[in-house]
Protein backbone atom coordinates (compact mmCIF):
# COMPACT_ATOMS: atom_id res chain seq x y z
CA UNK A 1 0.00 0.00 0.00
CA UNK A 2 1.30 3.44 -0.90
CA UNK A 3 0.82 5.15 2.42
CA UNK A 4 1.33 8.73 1.35
CA UNK A 5 -1.05 8.31 -1.58
CA UNK A 6 -3.69 6.69 0.64
CA UNK A 7 -3.44 9.56 3.10
CA UNK A 8 -3.83 12.12 0.36
CA UNK A 9 -6.78 10.28 -1.15
CA UNK A 10 -8.52 10.18 2.24
CA UNK A 11 -7.82 13.86 2.66
CA UNK A 12 -9.33 14.51 -0.76
CA UNK A 13 -12.46 12.60 0.27
CA UNK A 14 -12.80 14.53 3.49
CA UNK A 15 -12.39 17.87 1.73
CA UNK A 16 -14.91 16.94 -0.93
CA UNK A 17 -17.48 15.89 1.69
CA UNK A 18 -16.85 19.12 3.54
CA UNK A 19 -17.47 21.07 0.33
CA UNK A 20 -20.75 19.14 -0.01
CA UNK A 21 -21.78 20.32 3.44
CA UNK A 22 -20.85 23.91 2.61
CA UNK A 23 -23.02 23.76 -0.51
CA UNK A 24 -25.87 22.12 1.36
CA UNK A 25 -25.77 24.90 3.92
CA UNK A 26 -25.75 27.53 1.17
CA UNK A 27 -28.83 25.99 -0.44
CA UNK A 28 -30.61 25.68 2.90
CA UNK A 29 -29.84 29.29 3.85
CA UNK A 30 -30.71 30.71 0.44
CA UNK A 31 -34.17 29.16 0.54
CA UNK A 32 -34.65 30.07 4.19
CA UNK A 33 -33.75 33.67 3.29
CA UNK A 34 -36.14 33.61 0.35
CA UNK A 35 -39.09 32.24 2.31
CA UNK A 36 -38.47 34.47 5.36
CA UNK A 37 -37.68 37.55 3.21
CA UNK A 38 -34.35 37.76 5.04
CA UNK A 39 -32.02 40.02 3.06
CA UNK A 40 -29.17 39.77 5.59
CA UNK A 41 -29.06 35.97 5.35
CA UNK A 42 -29.17 36.25 1.53
CA UNK A 43 -26.09 38.46 1.65
CA UNK A 44 -24.33 35.90 3.84
CA UNK A 45 -24.99 33.21 1.22
CA UNK A 46 -23.54 35.43 -1.51
CA UNK A 47 -20.46 36.27 0.57
CA UNK A 48 -19.80 32.66 1.53
CA UNK A 49 -19.85 31.45 -2.06
CA UNK A 50 -16.26 32.62 -2.26
CA UNK A 51 -15.26 29.80 0.09
CA UNK A 52 -17.06 27.22 -2.04
CA UNK A 53 -15.32 28.41 -5.20
CA UNK A 54 -12.00 28.40 -3.44
CA UNK A 55 -12.56 24.86 -2.23
CA UNK A 56 -13.33 23.70 -5.77
CA UNK A 57 -10.06 25.20 -7.04
CA UNK A 58 -8.21 23.60 -4.14
CA UNK A 59 -9.71 20.18 -4.89
CA UNK A 60 -8.86 20.48 -8.58
CA UNK A 61 -5.30 21.39 -7.75
CA UNK A 62 -4.96 18.40 -5.44
CA UNK A 63 -6.42 16.10 -8.09
CA UNK A 64 -3.97 17.39 -10.73
CA UNK A 65 -1.10 16.81 -8.33
CA UNK A 66 -2.21 13.29 -7.45
CA UNK A 67 -2.54 12.39 -11.14
CA UNK A 68 0.82 13.91 -12.07
CA UNK A 69 2.80 12.62 -9.10
CA UNK A 70 1.17 9.30 -8.20
CA UNK A 71 0.05 7.91 -11.58
CA UNK A 72 -3.18 6.42 -10.21
CA UNK A 73 -4.94 3.68 -12.19
CA UNK A 74 -8.25 1.74 -11.96
CA UNK A 75 -10.33 2.57 -8.86
CA UNK A 76 -7.85 5.14 -7.60
CA UNK A 77 -8.00 7.02 -10.89
CA UNK A 78 -11.80 6.84 -10.97
CA UNK A 79 -11.95 8.20 -7.45
CA UNK A 80 -9.90 11.23 -8.41
CA UNK A 81 -11.89 11.82 -11.60
CA UNK A 82 -15.09 11.53 -9.56
CA UNK A 83 -13.95 14.20 -7.12
CA UNK A 84 -12.90 16.49 -9.97
CA UNK A 85 -16.18 16.17 -11.83
CA UNK A 86 -18.48 16.06 -8.82
CA UNK A 87 -16.81 19.06 -7.20
CA UNK A 88 -17.58 21.17 -10.24
CA UNK A 89 -21.22 19.99 -9.97
CA UNK A 90 -21.21 21.04 -6.32
CA UNK A 91 -19.75 24.40 -7.26
CA UNK A 92 -22.56 24.97 -9.77
CA UNK A 93 -25.10 24.07 -7.09
CA UNK A 94 -23.53 26.74 -4.91
CA UNK A 95 -23.92 29.25 -7.75
CA UNK A 96 -27.63 28.46 -7.92
CA UNK A 97 -27.91 29.09 -4.18
CA UNK A 98 -26.37 32.51 -4.86
CA UNK A 99 -28.95 33.13 -7.60
CA UNK A 100 -31.72 32.30 -5.13
CA UNK A 101 -30.15 34.71 -2.65
CA UNK A 102 -30.07 37.42 -5.32
CA UNK A 103 -33.76 36.83 -6.03
CA UNK A 104 -34.46 37.32 -2.33
CA UNK A 105 -32.79 40.72 -2.42
CA UNK A 106 -34.50 41.70 -5.66
CA UNK A 107 -38.01 40.57 -4.74
CA UNK A 108 -38.18 42.27 -1.37
CA UNK A 109 -41.02 44.80 -1.30
CA UNK A 110 -42.91 43.26 -4.22
CA UNK A 111 -46.36 41.73 -3.83
CA UNK A 112 -45.96 38.19 -2.50
CA UNK A 113 -48.08 35.08 -2.90
CA UNK A 114 -47.83 33.03 0.32
CA UNK A 115 -49.35 29.90 -1.24
CA UNK A 116 -46.61 29.72 -3.90
CA UNK A 117 -43.93 30.47 -1.35
CA UNK A 118 -45.24 27.54 0.64
CA UNK A 119 -44.77 25.22 -2.38
CA UNK A 120 -41.25 26.63 -2.94
CA UNK A 121 -40.41 25.86 0.69
CA UNK A 122 -41.63 22.29 0.21
CA UNK A 123 -39.65 21.94 -3.00
CA UNK A 124 -36.57 23.30 -1.26
CA UNK A 125 -36.98 20.83 1.59
CA UNK A 126 -37.13 17.98 -0.93
CA UNK A 127 -34.00 19.27 -2.73
CA UNK A 128 -32.15 19.61 0.56
CA UNK A 129 -32.96 16.01 1.43
CA UNK A 130 -31.65 14.93 -1.98
CA UNK A 131 -28.39 16.85 -1.50
CA UNK A 132 -27.87 15.34 1.94
CA UNK A 133 -28.65 11.86 0.68
CA UNK A 134 -26.27 12.13 -2.27
CA UNK A 135 -23.41 13.19 0.02
CA UNK A 136 -24.15 10.20 2.21
CA UNK A 137 -24.29 7.90 -0.82
CA UNK A 138 -20.94 9.30 -1.99
CA UNK A 139 -19.27 8.65 1.35
CA UNK A 140 -20.68 5.11 1.46
CA UNK A 141 -20.17 4.58 -2.29
CA UNK A 142 -23.73 3.28 -2.28
CA UNK A 143 -24.79 2.64 -5.88
CA UNK A 144 -28.33 1.51 -5.04
CA UNK A 145 -28.94 4.65 -3.03
CA UNK A 146 -27.49 6.79 -5.85
CA UNK A 147 -29.95 5.27 -8.32
CA UNK A 148 -32.83 5.85 -5.91
CA UNK A 149 -31.85 9.50 -5.35
CA UNK A 150 -31.76 10.10 -9.10
CA UNK A 151 -35.32 8.76 -9.27
CA UNK A 152 -36.39 11.38 -6.72
CA UNK A 153 -35.47 14.07 -9.24
CA UNK A 154 -38.79 13.35 -10.97
CA UNK A 155 -40.55 14.62 -7.85
CA UNK A 156 -38.51 17.83 -7.99
CA UNK A 157 -39.52 18.34 -11.60
CA UNK A 158 -43.17 17.90 -10.59
CA UNK A 159 -42.74 20.73 -8.08
CA UNK A 160 -41.39 22.93 -10.88
CA UNK A 161 -44.39 22.20 -13.03
CA UNK A 162 -46.75 22.97 -10.18
CA UNK A 163 -45.05 26.26 -9.33
CA UNK A 164 -44.99 27.30 -12.98
CA UNK A 165 -48.74 26.73 -13.33
CA UNK A 166 -49.49 28.53 -10.07
CA UNK A 167 -47.42 31.53 -11.16
CA UNK A 168 -49.19 31.76 -14.53
CA UNK A 169 -52.56 31.60 -12.78
CA UNK A 170 -51.55 34.22 -10.24
CA UNK A 171 -50.13 36.61 -12.86
CA UNK A 172 -53.31 36.25 -14.92
CA UNK A 173 -55.45 36.97 -11.87
CA UNK A 174 -53.48 39.90 -10.46
CA UNK A 175 -50.91 41.88 -12.46
CA UNK A 176 -49.29 43.15 -9.20
CA UNK A 177 -47.84 39.70 -8.63
CA UNK A 178 -46.00 39.58 -11.97
CA UNK A 179 -42.61 40.78 -10.67
CA UNK A 180 -42.74 38.49 -7.66
CA UNK A 181 -43.99 35.53 -9.68
CA UNK A 182 -41.19 35.90 -12.18
CA UNK A 183 -38.78 35.38 -9.31
CA UNK A 184 -40.79 32.44 -8.00
CA UNK A 185 -40.35 30.79 -11.38
CA UNK A 186 -36.66 31.59 -11.38
CA UNK A 187 -36.13 30.21 -7.88
CA UNK A 188 -38.04 27.08 -8.79
CA UNK A 189 -35.86 26.59 -11.87
CA UNK A 190 -32.69 27.08 -9.78
CA UNK A 191 -33.90 24.40 -7.38
CA UNK A 192 -34.76 22.17 -10.30
CA UNK A 193 -31.22 22.62 -11.68
CA UNK A 194 -29.76 21.77 -8.28
CA UNK A 195 -31.74 18.52 -8.48
CA UNK A 196 -30.16 17.86 -11.90
CA UNK A 197 -26.67 18.36 -10.46
CA UNK A 198 -27.53 15.92 -7.68
CA UNK A 199 -28.38 13.45 -10.44
CA UNK A 200 -24.98 14.12 -12.02
CA UNK A 201 -23.28 13.28 -8.75
CA UNK A 202 -25.33 10.06 -8.60
CA UNK A 203 -23.90 9.22 -12.02
CA UNK A 204 -20.38 9.82 -10.72
CA UNK A 205 -21.00 7.49 -7.78
CA UNK A 206 -22.03 4.81 -10.28
CA UNK A 207 -18.92 5.50 -12.33
CA UNK A 208 -16.74 5.28 -9.24
CA UNK A 209 -18.09 1.86 -8.31
CA UNK A 210 -18.67 0.31 -11.73
CA UNK A 211 -16.47 2.21 -14.17
CA UNK A 212 -19.53 2.80 -16.38
CA UNK A 213 -20.63 6.21 -17.55
CA UNK A 214 -24.43 6.17 -17.44
CA UNK A 215 -27.03 8.88 -17.93
CA UNK A 216 -29.55 8.41 -15.14
CA UNK A 217 -32.20 10.92 -16.21
CA UNK A 218 -31.63 11.86 -19.80
CA UNK A 219 -33.06 15.19 -20.94
CA UNK A 220 -34.96 13.59 -23.80
CA UNK A 221 -36.98 11.56 -21.31
CA UNK A 222 -37.42 14.43 -18.87
CA UNK A 223 -40.73 14.99 -17.20
CA UNK A 224 -42.34 17.02 -19.95
CA UNK A 225 -41.35 20.37 -18.53
CA UNK B 1 14.04 28.20 4.95
CA UNK B 2 15.37 24.69 5.48
CA UNK B 3 18.93 24.02 6.45
CA UNK B 4 21.17 23.01 3.56
CA UNK B 5 23.21 19.93 4.48
CA UNK B 6 25.21 19.53 1.29
CA UNK B 7 25.96 22.26 -1.21
CA UNK B 8 27.90 21.98 -4.42
CA UNK B 9 29.09 24.86 -6.56
CA UNK B 10 30.44 24.64 -10.07
CA UNK B 11 31.42 20.99 -9.79
CA UNK B 12 33.26 19.59 -12.81
CA UNK B 13 34.42 16.01 -13.15
CA UNK B 14 36.83 14.78 -15.81
CA UNK B 15 37.58 11.18 -16.76
CA UNK B 16 40.90 11.94 -18.44
CA UNK B 17 39.99 14.50 -21.10
CA UNK B 18 36.30 13.73 -21.03
CA UNK B 19 34.27 16.21 -19.01
CA UNK B 20 31.47 14.09 -17.46
CA UNK B 21 30.07 16.85 -15.26
CA UNK B 22 30.09 20.38 -16.56
CA UNK B 23 29.48 22.66 -13.60
CA UNK B 24 26.89 21.34 -11.15
CA UNK B 25 25.28 23.69 -8.63
CA UNK B 26 22.96 21.86 -6.27
CA UNK B 27 22.00 22.15 -2.62
CA UNK B 28 20.29 19.47 -0.55
CA UNK B 29 17.94 20.39 2.26
CA UNK B 30 17.88 18.65 5.59
CA UNK B 31 15.12 16.06 6.03
CA UNK B 32 14.08 16.10 2.43
CA UNK B 33 14.24 13.49 -0.31
CA UNK B 34 15.93 14.81 -3.42
CA UNK B 35 15.65 12.71 -6.56
CA UNK B 36 18.10 12.90 -9.44
CA UNK B 37 16.69 11.73 -12.75
CA UNK B 38 17.94 11.65 -16.31
CA UNK B 39 18.87 9.25 -19.10
CA UNK B 40 21.75 6.78 -18.78
CA UNK B 41 25.14 8.44 -18.97
CA UNK B 42 23.82 11.86 -17.95
CA UNK B 43 26.13 12.00 -14.93
CA UNK B 44 23.65 11.55 -12.09
CA UNK B 45 25.37 8.51 -10.54
CA UNK B 46 28.80 10.07 -11.10
CA UNK B 47 27.61 13.13 -9.25
CA UNK B 48 26.10 11.04 -6.43
CA UNK B 49 29.41 9.24 -5.93
CA UNK B 50 31.19 12.56 -5.59
CA UNK B 51 29.18 13.30 -2.46
CA UNK B 52 30.98 10.68 -0.37
CA UNK B 53 34.15 10.51 -2.44
CA UNK B 54 33.49 7.17 -4.06
CA UNK B 55 35.33 8.33 -7.18
CA UNK B 56 38.64 8.66 -5.31
CA UNK B 57 39.87 5.25 -6.36
CA UNK B 58 39.05 5.61 -10.04
CA UNK B 59 42.23 6.47 -11.98
CA UNK B 60 42.41 9.63 -14.09
CA UNK B 61 39.50 11.30 -12.36
CA UNK B 62 39.78 15.01 -11.69
CA UNK B 63 37.18 16.90 -9.71
CA UNK B 64 37.00 20.68 -9.39
CA UNK B 65 34.56 22.97 -7.60
CA UNK B 66 33.27 23.15 -4.03
CA UNK B 67 31.35 20.41 -2.27
CA UNK B 68 30.54 21.21 1.31
CA UNK B 69 28.97 19.08 4.00
CA UNK B 70 27.71 21.24 6.85
CA UNK B 71 29.87 24.06 5.52
CA UNK B 72 33.07 22.00 5.36
CA UNK B 73 34.79 21.19 2.08
CA UNK B 74 34.80 17.38 1.78
CA UNK B 75 37.70 17.46 -0.69
CA UNK B 76 39.94 19.42 1.69
CA UNK B 77 43.25 17.61 2.33
CA UNK B 78 42.47 17.09 6.02
CA UNK B 79 39.14 15.33 5.38
CA UNK B 80 38.83 11.94 7.09
CA UNK B 81 37.16 9.91 4.34
CA UNK B 82 36.06 7.13 6.72
CA UNK B 83 34.38 9.73 8.93
CA UNK B 84 32.81 11.32 5.83
CA UNK B 85 31.34 8.00 4.75
CA UNK B 86 29.90 7.53 8.23
CA UNK B 87 28.13 10.85 7.86
CA UNK B 88 27.16 10.22 4.25
CA UNK B 89 26.11 6.59 3.77
CA UNK B 90 25.52 4.86 0.45
CA UNK B 91 23.03 2.23 -0.72
CA UNK B 92 23.66 0.62 -4.08
CA UNK B 93 21.53 -0.67 -6.92
CA UNK B 94 22.21 -4.36 -6.26
CA UNK B 95 21.69 -5.45 -2.66
CA UNK B 96 25.20 -6.23 -1.44
CA UNK B 97 25.00 -7.90 1.96
CA UNK B 98 28.23 -9.39 3.29
CA UNK B 99 28.25 -13.19 3.55
CA UNK B 100 27.61 -13.00 7.29
CA UNK B 101 24.54 -13.23 9.46
CA UNK B 102 21.89 -10.51 9.28
CA UNK B 103 23.00 -9.29 12.70
CA UNK B 104 26.66 -9.12 11.76
CA UNK B 105 25.82 -7.23 8.59
CA UNK B 106 23.92 -4.55 10.45
CA UNK B 107 26.51 -3.99 13.19
CA UNK B 108 29.47 -4.23 10.80
CA UNK B 109 30.09 -0.48 10.71
CA UNK B 110 29.88 -0.17 14.48
CA UNK B 111 32.35 -3.01 15.05
CA UNK B 112 34.68 -1.39 12.54
CA UNK B 113 34.44 1.75 14.65
CA UNK B 114 35.50 -0.27 17.70
CA UNK B 115 32.17 -0.77 19.44
CA UNK B 116 32.31 -4.01 21.45
CA UNK B 117 29.54 -3.59 24.01
CA UNK B 118 27.01 -6.31 23.24
CA UNK B 119 24.02 -4.40 24.57
CA UNK B 120 24.90 -1.39 22.45
CA UNK B 121 25.27 -3.54 19.33
CA UNK B 122 21.97 -5.36 20.03
CA UNK B 123 20.19 -2.08 20.49
CA UNK B 124 21.65 -0.61 17.29
CA UNK B 125 20.72 -3.74 15.31
CA UNK B 126 17.13 -3.66 16.50
CA UNK B 127 16.68 0.09 16.01
CA UNK B 128 18.21 0.04 12.53
CA UNK B 129 16.27 -2.99 11.35
CA UNK B 130 13.07 -1.42 12.65
CA UNK B 131 13.81 1.86 10.89
CA UNK B 132 14.50 -0.07 7.69
CA UNK B 133 11.07 -1.74 8.07
CA UNK B 134 12.48 -5.27 8.11
CA UNK B 135 12.62 -6.07 11.84
CA UNK B 136 9.38 -8.07 11.95
CA UNK B 137 10.53 -10.25 9.06
CA UNK B 138 13.97 -11.09 10.46
CA UNK B 139 13.77 -10.74 14.25
CA UNK B 140 13.58 -14.53 14.72
CA UNK B 141 16.49 -15.30 12.43
CA UNK B 142 19.02 -12.58 13.10
CA UNK B 143 21.84 -15.09 13.11
CA UNK B 144 21.00 -16.68 9.79
CA UNK B 145 22.90 -15.64 6.69
CA UNK B 146 21.77 -12.39 5.10
CA UNK B 147 22.19 -14.13 1.75
CA UNK B 148 19.20 -16.37 2.57
CA UNK B 149 16.84 -13.38 2.30
CA UNK B 150 14.95 -12.21 -0.77
CA UNK B 151 16.36 -9.32 -2.83
CA UNK B 152 13.95 -6.80 -1.31
CA UNK B 153 14.78 -7.99 2.22
CA UNK B 154 18.52 -7.92 1.49
CA UNK B 155 18.22 -4.35 0.29
CA UNK B 156 16.45 -3.32 3.50
CA UNK B 157 19.15 -5.07 5.55
CA UNK B 158 21.74 -3.07 3.58
CA UNK B 159 19.82 0.10 4.40
CA UNK B 160 19.76 -0.96 8.09
CA UNK B 161 23.54 -1.41 7.86
CA UNK B 162 23.85 2.19 6.68
CA UNK B 163 21.45 3.47 9.35
CA UNK B 164 23.35 1.69 12.16
CA UNK B 165 26.26 4.14 11.93
CA UNK B 166 23.79 7.04 12.23
CA UNK B 167 24.60 8.98 9.09
CA UNK B 168 23.19 12.40 8.37
CA UNK B 169 22.82 11.85 4.66
CA UNK B 170 21.89 8.66 2.80
CA UNK B 171 22.86 8.39 -0.84
CA UNK B 172 20.94 5.85 -2.88
CA UNK B 173 21.89 4.74 -6.36
CA UNK B 174 18.76 3.22 -7.91
CA UNK B 175 17.96 1.29 -4.73
CA UNK B 176 14.86 -0.41 -6.14
CA UNK B 177 15.76 -1.07 -9.75
CA UNK B 178 16.66 -4.71 -9.00
CA UNK B 179 13.49 -5.28 -6.99
CA UNK B 180 9.89 -6.27 -7.78
CA UNK B 181 7.10 -3.66 -7.41
CA UNK B 182 6.01 -4.85 -3.95
CA UNK B 183 9.55 -4.69 -2.52
CA UNK B 184 10.00 -1.32 -4.23
CA UNK B 185 6.85 0.02 -2.59
CA UNK B 186 8.07 -1.19 0.81
CA UNK B 187 11.34 0.64 0.28
CA UNK B 188 9.55 3.77 -0.89
CA UNK B 189 7.31 3.73 2.19
CA UNK B 190 10.37 3.23 4.35
CA UNK B 191 12.13 6.21 2.77
CA UNK B 192 9.11 8.39 3.48
CA UNK B 193 9.38 7.33 7.14
CA UNK B 194 13.14 7.92 7.25
CA UNK B 195 12.81 11.39 5.79
CA UNK B 196 11.99 12.93 9.17
CA UNK B 197 15.45 11.97 10.46
CA UNK B 198 17.73 11.82 7.44
CA UNK B 199 18.55 13.75 4.32
CA UNK B 200 18.09 11.40 1.39
CA UNK B 201 19.56 11.80 -2.09
CA UNK B 202 18.27 9.29 -4.57
CA UNK B 203 19.32 8.49 -8.12
CA UNK B 204 16.53 6.80 -10.00
CA UNK B 205 15.78 5.78 -13.56
CA UNK B 206 12.17 5.56 -12.58
CA UNK B 207 10.76 9.04 -12.85
CA UNK B 208 7.48 7.86 -11.33
CA UNK B 209 9.40 6.89 -8.24
CA UNK B 210 10.86 10.38 -8.14
CA UNK B 211 7.41 11.93 -8.45
CA UNK B 212 5.91 9.69 -5.78
CA UNK B 213 8.39 10.18 -2.97
CA UNK B 214 10.74 13.10 -3.53
CA UNK B 215 10.43 16.67 -2.33
CA UNK B 216 12.81 18.05 -4.93
CA UNK B 217 13.97 16.73 -8.27
CA UNK B 218 17.08 17.48 -10.30
CA UNK B 219 16.98 16.62 -14.00
CA UNK B 220 20.41 15.77 -15.43
CA UNK B 221 21.26 15.73 -19.12
CA UNK B 222 24.69 15.30 -20.66
CA UNK B 223 26.63 16.24 -17.57
CA UNK B 224 24.62 19.27 -16.53
CA UNK B 225 21.55 20.00 -14.42
CA UNK B 226 18.83 21.20 -16.75
CA UNK B 227 16.36 21.92 -13.98
CA UNK B 228 16.21 21.64 -10.19
CA UNK B 229 12.96 22.44 -8.43
CA UNK B 230 10.19 21.22 -6.14
CA UNK B 231 9.02 17.87 -7.49
CA UNK B 232 5.44 19.13 -7.59
CA UNK B 233 6.41 22.08 -9.75
CA UNK B 234 8.62 20.03 -12.01
CA UNK B 235 6.06 17.33 -12.71
CA UNK B 236 3.12 19.71 -13.18
CA UNK B 237 4.78 22.58 -14.94
CA UNK B 238 8.51 22.35 -15.64
CA UNK B 239 10.33 25.48 -16.72
CA UNK B 240 12.52 23.90 -19.38
CA UNK B 241 11.35 22.27 -22.57
CA UNK B 242 14.04 19.57 -22.25
CA UNK B 243 12.59 18.57 -18.87
CA UNK B 244 9.08 18.51 -20.26
CA UNK B 245 10.13 16.33 -23.19
CA UNK B 246 11.95 13.89 -20.93
CA UNK B 247 9.07 13.61 -18.44
CA UNK B 248 6.63 13.05 -21.30
CA UNK B 249 8.82 10.35 -22.77
CA UNK B 250 9.69 12.36 -25.89
CA UNK B 251 13.38 11.71 -26.29
CA UNK B 252 15.90 12.47 -28.94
Amino acid sequence: MRRLFEDELNDLHARFSEMGMMVNEAIFNSVKAFVNHDKALAHTVIDNDYHINKREVDLEKRCFELIALQQPVTTDLRMIVTVMKASSDLERMGDHAVSIAKSTIRVKGETRVPAIEQVIAEMAAAVKTMVESVLDAYVKEDVLKARKIAEEDHGINAFSKDIYQRCIDEMTRDADTIVGSMDYMLVSSYLERIGDYVTNICEWILYLKTGKLLELNSNAKEDGF
Amino acid sequence: MKKQVITSRDVHLFYGDFEALTGIDLAFNEHEITAMIGPSGCGKSTYLRILNRMNDLIPNVKITGDIELEGKNIYAPDTDVVQLRKQVGMVFQQPNPFPFSIYDNVVYGLRLAGVKDRAQLDEAAETSLKAAAIWDEVKDKLHESALSLSGGQQQRVCIARVLAVRPEVILMDEPTSALDPISSTQIENMLLELRSQYTIILVTHNMHQASRISDKTAFFLQGRVVEFDDTKKMFLNPKEKETEDYLNGRFG
